[in-house]
């Protein structure tokens, strides 16, 4: 089984239409949308909701205000700005600022606070015509965004051996911080989606330099190559000096915004330019040595 | 008044809209770029940096001398920072959120905090504002204590916008927290609409009032609006969907350059609409 994760660096770049146009060439596969705070993938390929499931992680902090005595120590000791005083000298704590370390908790001289866990978000099972789907839905402003992506991967990734799936196709969250790296650790090829824009071009070294840190295999594939020729040059030659291979391009279609209107892709429309295009990918793709079908390896027999 | 720029969804406009809003105003404007991880805004200006400042947290360094090995660091930290091998602890120091838990635990002085670099500030003068851009470390995990950093340098009056990271996570939630208004920029898809719900259902958590701008706007294509209709929200401006404002933005050019009739809209947008609908909130509340 073949890990592969779709990744961008900037948003918007076309991670979850691609995503969910290769789903149909890896079918039967495991899906897992890793962008667990706007998880998208879910419109395009209308998974049918088998199970559902709290995600608890961290710890939360909890006030008796019966025992607080106002000393205002936990506010002097929050390093997060999670705790404002009340007039009184009562704590309140800011949604979505608290890390949950406990610190507030541990140092209360009157021990009025007490750290409880927290349910951060939920995560789902699904069926979809391309195979299972694990998805998520982080709490809005919640921590723990990389345990999330991390605890879905592995479900998703057990799922995909027991089912005895080739592979497992990951949709990436934009950025390059905690939920990113918890999606890339591990992964057997990561495709880097770009646009041929400045910040396309700048979001894509960033990210190239975060993948080359996981000695992860990657390529890039370059969507609306067409809206900016010069651009797209400008990232194949930097592609070329960095040794970097270009999996693909991929034209600008409307194609693409009119099958997301009516929730499918563009791969049902054969003989379209997106459809021919990302089938010259996939056949690319399919030709790489990270894509080839592994019998049972260590790492199957160790999940 | 501090604007903050935002989207659930990546890639809908918030930098071109944060720029478009700061070269606009009529007022001297600070332009914050609070996406640490992917910042994008100085691709957009010619000018270099005149000043930069590191940023860093503070991790515990073990200093051996006094440890017992009584365990006490070790226990209290909640993100696994530390390991306690006998008489000696090691800090792996990009799993600490540098709350200082574990020096405050140490009965024995045996913990101090010393800095870890985790990114940098770049203070600009672009053309007609002041750009500060947070660039944060790759392989840092954590944006949020770059982008505290950052708003450390927000003005207590005065126009300041903040571009803000794309989800509705900590990132999100840090760079938008303690603004007086959010504008959200969409586009007229399921995705754009399903990320704005989520936006808009954290904003409300917040209690921060938002309004909307649809990017890439096409006729005859009412997804954004009905939902804005039936949510109370209000559609501040619309930007059409043009190859020409793409290719623009594409190249490092900006919205206005594309698109100069918009600037009437933005200053407008600056200098009476969001200001009425502040006050006429604070005349509801």
């Amino acid at each position: 089984m073949k890990e592969i994760l779709v990744i961008s660096g900037k948003g918007g770049a076309g991670k979850t239409s691609l995503t969910a146009a290769l789903a149909g060439l890896m079918a039967p596969c495991v899906l897992v949308d890793c962008d667990v705070d706007a998880a998208d993938l879910h419109l395009l390929l209308q998974p049918k909701v088998q199970e559902t499931h709290p995600f608890i992680s961290g710890q939360e902090p909890v006030l008796d205000a019966s025992r607080c005595v106002g000393c205002g120590r936990c506010e002097e000791l929050c390093r997060f700005e999670a705790i404002r005083l009340s007039p009184a000298g009562q704590p309140g704590f800011v949604p979505g600022a608290c890390e949950g370390c406990g610190v507030c908790a541990d140092h209360c001289p009157a021990e009025a606070i007490a750290m409880t866990p927290r349910q951060c978000g939920e995560w789902h099972r699904s069926t979809t015509s391309a195979g299972t789907m694990i998805h998520a839905r982080l709490f809005p402003g919640a921590e723990n965004s990389g345990k999330l992506v991390a605890a879905i991967r592995k479900t998703a990734k057990e799922t995909a051996l027991a089912q005895g799936c080739d592979f497992l196709l990951s949709d990436g969250p934009p950025g390059i911080g905690c939920p990113v790296i918890a999606s890339l650790s591990g992964v057997d090829f990561a495709l880097l989606v770009t646009e041929p824009s400045v910040s396309g071009l700048h979001d894509l070294r960033r990210i190239i330099e975060l993948v080359r840190g996981f000695e992860v295999d990657f390529q890039v594939v370059i969507n609306k190559a067409d809206i900016h020729p010069a651009m797209t040059a400008d990232i194949e030659d930097f592609c070329q000096s960095q040794r970097i291979d270009v999996a693909g391009k991929i034209s600008y279609s409307r194609l693409f915004v009119e099958t997301l209107r009516r929730g499918h892709t563009v791969m049902a429309h054969p003989g379209s330019e997106p459809e021919q295009e990302i089938m010259a990918l996939w056949k690319h793709l399919s030709s790489l040595k990270a894509f080839q079908k592994t019998p049972n390896n260590d790492k199957e027999t160790k999940a | 008044m501090k604007v903050a720029v935002a989207s659930g969804k990546g890639g809908t406009g918030k930098t071109t809209v944060s720029l478009a809003l700061a070269a606009a105003a009529e007022t001297p404007c600070l332009l914050l770029d609070c996406d640490v991880e992917e910042p994008n805004c100085h691709l957009f200006t010619s000018a270099e940096p005149w000043r930069t400042e590191g940023v860093d947290v503070l991790v515990p360094e073990f200093l051996g001398e006094g440890c017992d090995g009584c365990g006490s660091c070790v226990r209290s930290c909640r993100f696994n920072a530390l390991a306690g091998f006998g008489r000696k602890v090691m800090v792996f120091a990009e799993m600490c959120h540098a709350c200082g838990g574990c020096v405050l635990a140490c009965p024995h002085g045996a913990l101090r905090e010393i800095p870890y670099p985790i990114g940098r500030l770049e203070f600009r003068h672009a053309e007609g504002f002041e750009l500060i851009t947070g660039v944060m470390n790759v392989g840092y995990a954590m944006a949020p204590p770059l982008i505290r950093q950052l708003k450390t340098h927000l003005p207590t009056s005065g126009l300041a916008v903040l571009d803000c990271p794309p989800g509705t996570s900590c990132s999100m939630v840090t760079s938008v927290r303690d603004c007086d208004f959010v504008v959200l920029v969409t586009e007229p898809t399921p995705f754009g609409l399903h990320d704005l719900r989520l936006a808009v259902e954290t904003l409300a958590e917040l209690k921060l009032p938002c309004g909307v701008i649809v990017n890439r706007a096409e006729p005859g294509v009412p997804l954004i609006h009905d939902y804005c209709q039936e949510a109370g929200l209000p559609i501040l401006l619309e930007i059409p969907l043009s190859r020409q404002i793409a290719e623009t933005c594409s190249a490092g050019g900006g919205l206005l350059d594309a698109c100069p009739d918009l600037k009437e809209p933005l200053q407008a947008l600056l200098a009476q609409t969001l200001p009425g609908l502040l006050a006429g909130r604070s005349v509801a509340s």
